[in-house]
């Protein structure tokens, strides 16, 4: 109940937000909304799925530089291309998949990082297309149902409503009985085989399920901001959202959520006053894991439920 | 499934398997019928795990075959064999540790069924899966701890457990991989009482050293060693075999 009432409010506070605070704050929650959106996908394959991936970024990436090419270069309308780019997105995740779940675990990584690299290299080479190092420009955003997104506040309520419908949906999805297949999976893979699961299946199907969302995640990343350069495709920006997953609580589904947060804001404040910003970052991510070892959400949990049982 | 219908449960047919230079399964030969009671014996690293680690698909063997119901599933992958109607305990308790009792079975019925794939429905929401799941609970005695985790009960329930995950799913073989590892002689007993009361529709394959207890459940035996079938037949008869006694038995 206490519960219920606390995430009502949360949500009414999250709704009002641009009502009460200024365009660099508004500008800053839709930011930490996207990268929320990121670290959730992500965390389908390292939390529920068992599959540390450093290459997530390549689904953002690939969107973003799609969505950016066919509605700025080839002049396509934002709904054709928003469709276009998620889609292909997510039948590179297909592919991919097959390619990288050949192996588990740290071969499972190394395949994912290769392959973001080689897509990170092709953003950088391929200037003709992609426009190298100098990325590209001069985008738009759209305007949904005649409502033009260009002010912080119209993009922050577009933000949320798309994390509101991916929160919810890859919560369905990890609570269904194919979540129950996939941390079955990840716990035991030789038992599930045995009970009668494909645990290859499972892993695939979540694979691509997690590459659709960050391709979502990256059409709303290029429309904040309107520009595009190959660092979105960087080892880099796979290992923030994996920080991400893991400072917050790999496995749960607030983790995510709040350590984006935690990146983000550190991201935006710290790099204002210390310049090595990814110091600050390592540092505060080597206290969370010598703290709580598996992440804030968890580590809270554990807390509460201890403070519970001093006062009983 | 259109399964080639066979006198046999399981087949296997001139089986071997070699890790590098060492022959682990030597030209193996075996036939079960329907509801037949196998022990299979024999001393350590005979070879009797590795046996149904083939027969399972964990293993693929080098040549020869494996058949259920007439059906050469020698190729298949360990869950379309499940889809058999083969299932297996393990010798080391393979469970999943932070999940309730009931969850851990309720995967087991899960496995055969195709609501392992919905993506919107929640588990719990499959009211007939936790019914049956706490039933088969019911059957080896731990209803009363279906709600807790499997970190939290006793080695003896966790063998329970084990068995109770493989009889939800109802096989037609079941291969147990030593049952009564571990366990107290009253567990024993228990566990015996309840590897004794599988329907007769279920083939049941039974790798145990404690020979007291299973040579009352097995009414044939085969004795490996060395990867190789020494002996096999009727209980009594193997048991009396001069082989068995210099092998295993010990004179």
């Amino acid at each position: 109940m206490i519960k219920t009432i606390a995430f009502a409010i949360f949500a009414g506070l999250l709704l009002v937000l641009p009502l009460a605070a200024g365009d660099y704050y508004v500008n800053l929650a839709s930011q930490i909304l996207i990268a929320a959106i990121f670290a959730l996908s992500l965390n389908l394959l390292v939390g529920y799925g068992g599959m540390t991936s450093l290459g997530h970024a390549s689904f953002l990436g690939v969107a973003a530089y799609a969505c950016a090419l066919l509605s700025g270069r080839y002049g396509l309308g934002h709904g054709p291309a928003a469709l276009i780019s998620v889609a292909g997105t997510t039948l590179m995740a297909a592919l991919f998949g097959l390619i990288a779940l050949r192996a588990t675990g740290l071969g499972f990584l190394m395949i994912t990082l290769a392959l973001s690299q080689v897509l990170w290299g092709l953003a950088y080479r391929m200037s003709n297309v992609t426009n190298g190092d100098n990325g590209l420009s001069g985008l738009t955003r759209p305007a949904p149902f005649g409502i033009p997104l260009d002010n912080a506040a119209s993009f922050y309520w577009f933000a949320l409503i798309v994390f509101a419908v991916a929160f919810v949906l890859m919560a369905v999805f990890v609570s269904s009985s194919f979540g129950s297949s996939l941390k079955g999976v990840r716990d035991q893979p030789r038992r599930m085989a045995a009970l009668g699961f494909n645990p290859w299946m499972i892993r695939w199907i979540t694979f691509i399920y997690a590459g659709f969302w960050g391709g979502v995640s990256g059409l709303l990343y290029v429309y904040y901001n309107k520009y595009i350069h190959p660092t979105s495709l960087s080892t880099t920006s796979s290992a923030e959202a994996l920080l991400s997953v893991i400072a917050g609580g790999s496995g749960t589904l607030g983790g995510p959520v709040v350590g984006a947060t935690l990146v983000m804001l550190l991201k935006n404040y710290a790099s204002a006053y210390v310049e090595r910003w990814n110091m600050l970052l390592g540092l505060v991510f080597l206290f969370i894991v010598l703290v709580m070892p598996t992440g804030i959400i968890p580590g809270l949990r554990k807390l509460a439920s201890r403070k519970k049982g001093a006062s009983q | 499934m259109t399964a080639p219908s066979s006198e046999y449960a399981l087949e296997i047919i001139n089986l071997q398997k070699a890790f590098g230079g060492l022959p682990v399964t030597q030209n193996v030969s075996l036939t079960i019928r329907p509801g037949e009671r196998r022990l299979i014996i024999g001393p350590n690293g005979a070879g009797k795990t590795t046996l149904f680690n083939q027969i399972t698909g964990d293993l693929k063997p080098n040549s020869g075959q494996v058949r259920l119901f007439g059906t050469d599933v020698t190729t298949f992958t360990p869950f379309r064999r499940a889809h058999h109607g083969l299932s297996r305990t393990y010798q080391i308790i393979t469970l999943f540790n932070g999940d309730t009792l009931e969850h851990n079975v309720t995967l087991g019925l899960l496995g055969l069924r195709p609501s392992r794939w919905n993506m919107w429905r929640p588990l719990s929401f499959y009211g007939d899966l936790a019914t049956e799941a706490r039933r088969t609970l019911d059957r080896v005695g731990l209803l009363h701890l279906s709600e807790h985790p499997i970190s939290e009960i006793a080695y003896g329930e966790k063998r329970r457990v084990e068995l109770a995950m493989a009889l939800a799913q109802k096989p037609r073989v079941l291969l147990l991989d030593e049952p009564l590892a571990g366990l107290s002689n009253t567990e024993r007993s228990t566990v015996k009482a309840l590897i004794a009361a599988i329907p007769r529709q279920t083939a049941v394959i039974m790798i145990e050293h404690d020979m007291d207890t299973a040579l009352d459940l097995a009414e044939t035996v085969t004795l490996l060693n060395y990867g190789k079938v020494i002996v096999d037949g009727q209980r009594d008869a193997v048991i009396a075999d001069q082989r068995t006694r210099e092998v295993y038995l010990g004179t």
